[in-house]
């Protein structure tokens, strides 16, 4: 948790600090204000990550800041992980995660991907309408759709397949992807696409050679946007894919351990670090594109 | 186009037998993904049709071992997710090239964006409209034609999860850019910014299940007699009070619920409201200085009025995110105690009582709070003269 957050914006050099005497804040009162705010922020999570490495009976009778103060007098156990992945099934409901997830990232940003460059390059009848209505779709909530959704599934037997959960995150992820990948795709140099169909290039060669190349940072931005929304979603993961153990995600069964394990908190500190740990390592790995897509304007519906 | 010449009855075929195998290889991969025992049945078919008899039984009988099974099944899922989309486009192009040139030009920007917006008017367009439709047929017998707005908007229960959506999105909103906006301009002044900014952000790459978790412990609750094992109670205990129940007493609850979304969406203000800070011209802030300004009156007369478009996109996005939020009160309360929202409300009619109707109803009050937002998307955007 050392990496730090880079925004583009903070290249330029830094704003040079208020000389001594303007005003009453004082360096150390702002530092001292900085530095407790966020202490707060996290020790919610450090407690988690504590408790989830501490045995059950130590987590029971003190409370995890305890063992700041005396780290030797608990019992430090990797246990509690063994079990959830194990008896509590996280395991292959990771696995399910993952195959719920990388598809569901993939294919939302190759159909984005093509109609983005389509609107912003290619000429054709309803062009700014389509864009409209696009960009109109990108705040529906979610819960508009689910109703006649999950009737349709239900009459085609996608409830609780992977294709119908990585349809429905591609059709929820697309309005943003196809704005943010426009928003980007449109403002590369005009001369370079005429050149390439002066060279004889296609469509389809100038958006597999140029635009997908050039547009990485903004497919890396939204990559990043769509993976976390679709690896952290509760709600579409149960009411399409269900809780059998065969298809059912980390936050699915985070949530039934929850229900069933209430107060083991040894199992649900070491589950609720379980479903963490990847969308901590990509947001901390990536969280370049991360910012600048943030910075690139989010609305997600 | 250089590709014109190429274009032969060979060339054409060979296009045309390439999307076909496509199109073949991915129908039969969903196949075996589809059904619980497609994988072992196929495998059992490929030993038959190579000869092995014997493993075909084999594998028949004892079936293959879960991790084996799940592994299989991910490399499968994760080739025809992410092949099978390419392959498509690919095999399509191809397709479209072998078209004379001036149908090949109509036809070229369809190929891009109709799977797209194929998927749009599948799962947002029709749905939405096909929402407020069952909002209003689906309703008890003999019932008038707004019985399920009727019944939500004179229900109690129904009633008290608008009053505490009211609540989410003022107080939450409010909490989540005020304290983005003061950590943005206090971060902007210390040394360590980048690390600072860290630990606030770090919360928006959580899920909102994973969150209630971490929250739950928080707010955890024994009686005065045992120790105290939640932080929340834990400080209490410090300080000599009695120990309280944060998520069973209403109203606290709430409150402690919205708590736990400002501190997954601050991270979010801060960012957005950091980078708008650091775009404020220097010398605006010199001369409100020279003039003698404090500090604080910086803050408030040329900082905030300068930002204030970034402001308000922060607060539109957090708010669009806390109307729809469901999850965090569905894993710590599930609702009960008073702390109901309309999202909850919703998947309750949905998935647990099976009432489509009341469930589309609920959804189209969701969908009527954003439409100002959405109009205000659109006109932007027009006034912008994109895409027109």
């Amino acid at each position: 948790m050392t990496t730090a957050v880079t925004d583009p914006s903070s290249t330029r050099a830094a704003k040079p600090l208020p000389t001594v005497g303007t005003g009453r804040w004082s360096r150390t009162w702002v530092r001292v204000t900085v530095v407790i705010i966020a202490a707060l922020w996290s020790l919610p999570t450090v407690g988690l990550l504590i408790s989830s490495v501490r045995s059950a009976n130590d987590i029971n009778s003190s409370g995890w800041w305890t063992t700041l103060l005396h780290p030797f007098e608990t019992t430090w156990t990797l246990f509690n992980y063994q079990e959830v992945l194990g008896a509590n099934g996280l395991f292959d409901a990771f696995v399910n995660s993952l195959i719920v997830t990388i598809p569901a990232t993939v294919i939302p940003i190759t159909l984005a991907a093509f109609a983005a460059y389509a609107f912003a390059w290619m000429e054709f009848r309803g062009r700014g309408v389509l864009f409209a209505v696009v960009v109109g779709l990108l705040v529906v909530p979610i819960q508009m759709t689910l109703v006649p959704l999950l009737q349709a599934y239900n009459s085609t037997g996608l409830t609780g397949t992977f294709l119908g959960i990585w349809l429905a995150h591609t059709g929820f992820g697309l309005p943003l992807a196809i704005y943010l990948l426009y928003n980007y795709i449109s403002q590369l140099p005009k001369d370079l696409f005429e050149s390439a169909f002066i060279d004889g290039a296609s469509h389809f060669t100038a958006f597999v050679r140029l635009v997908l190349p050039l547009s990485m940072p903004a497919l890396a931005a939204f990559a990043i946007f769509q993976f976390l929304w679709v690896w952290n979603d509760l709600l579409v993961a149960l009411v399409f894919l269900g809780t059998d153990s065969q298809v059912a995600t980390l936050t699915a069964r985070l949530n039934e351990l929850v229900g069933s394990r209430g107060q083991d908190w040894h199992l649900l500190t070491a589950g609720a670090f379980v479903t963490m740990v990847v969308p901590l390592v990509v947001f901390l790995g990536l969280q370049r594109f991360f910012v600048r897509g943030l910075l690139a304007g989010s609305v997600k519906g | 186009m250089i590709h014109t010449h190429q274009r032969s009855a060979g060339v054409a075929l060979g296009a045309l037998g390439a999307f076909a195998a496509t199109v073949a290889v991915v129908w039969a991969g969903l196949a075996v993904l589809s059904s619980p025992t497609g994988l072992k049945d196929t495998l059992v078919r490929v030993y038959r049709w190579v000869g092995l008899e014997g493993g075909a039984a084999d594998i028949d009988r004892y079936g293959l071992t879960p991790t084996t099974e799940k592994m299989a099944l991910a490399v499968i899922a994760l080739t025809l997710g992410v092949g099978g989309v390419w392959a498509l486009f690919v095999t399509v192009n191809r397709l479209v090239d072998q078209l004379g040139s001036s149908f090949e030009r109509l036809a070229r920007p369809w190929v891009f964006v109709a799977p797209a917006l194929a998927l749009l008017s599948f799962y947002l367009v029709y749905p939405a409209i096909r929402t407020v439709v069952i909002s209003l047929a689906e309703r008890e017998e003999g019932a008038g034609l707004a019985a399920n707005y009727r019944s939500i908007f004179t229900e109690p229960d129904t009633l008290a999860a608008m009053r505490n959506n009211v609540l989410w999105l003022l107080l939450g909103t409010a909490g989540a850019v005020v304290i983005g906006l003061v950590f943005a301009t206090l971060v902007d002044r210390v040394k360590r910014e980048a690390l600072a900014k860290s630990f606030i952000f770090l919360p928006l790459a959580i899920s909102m299940v994973g969150a209630a978790v971490i929250w739950r412990f928080v707010y955890y609750w024994r009686p005065p007699a045992e120790p105290q094992i939640g932080l929340a109670n834990g400080v209490l205990d410090w300080l000599g009070r009695e120990p309280v129940a944060f998520l069973q007493t209403p109203p606290l609850n709430t409150f402690a619920l919205i708590l736990i979304m400002v501190w997954l969406q601050t991270g979010f203000a801060m960012v957005i409201l950091s980078a708008a800070i650091k775009g404020v011209p220097d010398e605006l802030i010199e001369a409100a200085r020279i003039d003698g300004a404090t500090e604080l009156q910086v803050f408030r007369l040329v900082i905030v009025p300068t930002i204030r478009g970034s402001i308000i996109t922060v607060a539109t996005t957090v708010l669009i995110a806390i109307l729809k939020v469901f999850d965090i009160v569905f894993v710590t309360t599930g609702g009960r105690f008073d702390t109901d929202v309309i999202a909850n409300r919703m998947f309750q009619e949905l998935i647990r009582f099976r009432n489509p109707g009341r469930a589309s109803a609920l959804a189209v009050v969701l969908v009527v709070a954003v439409l100002p937002i959405m109009v205000m998307n659109v006109r932007n955007l027009r006034r912008q003269g994109v895409g027109a």
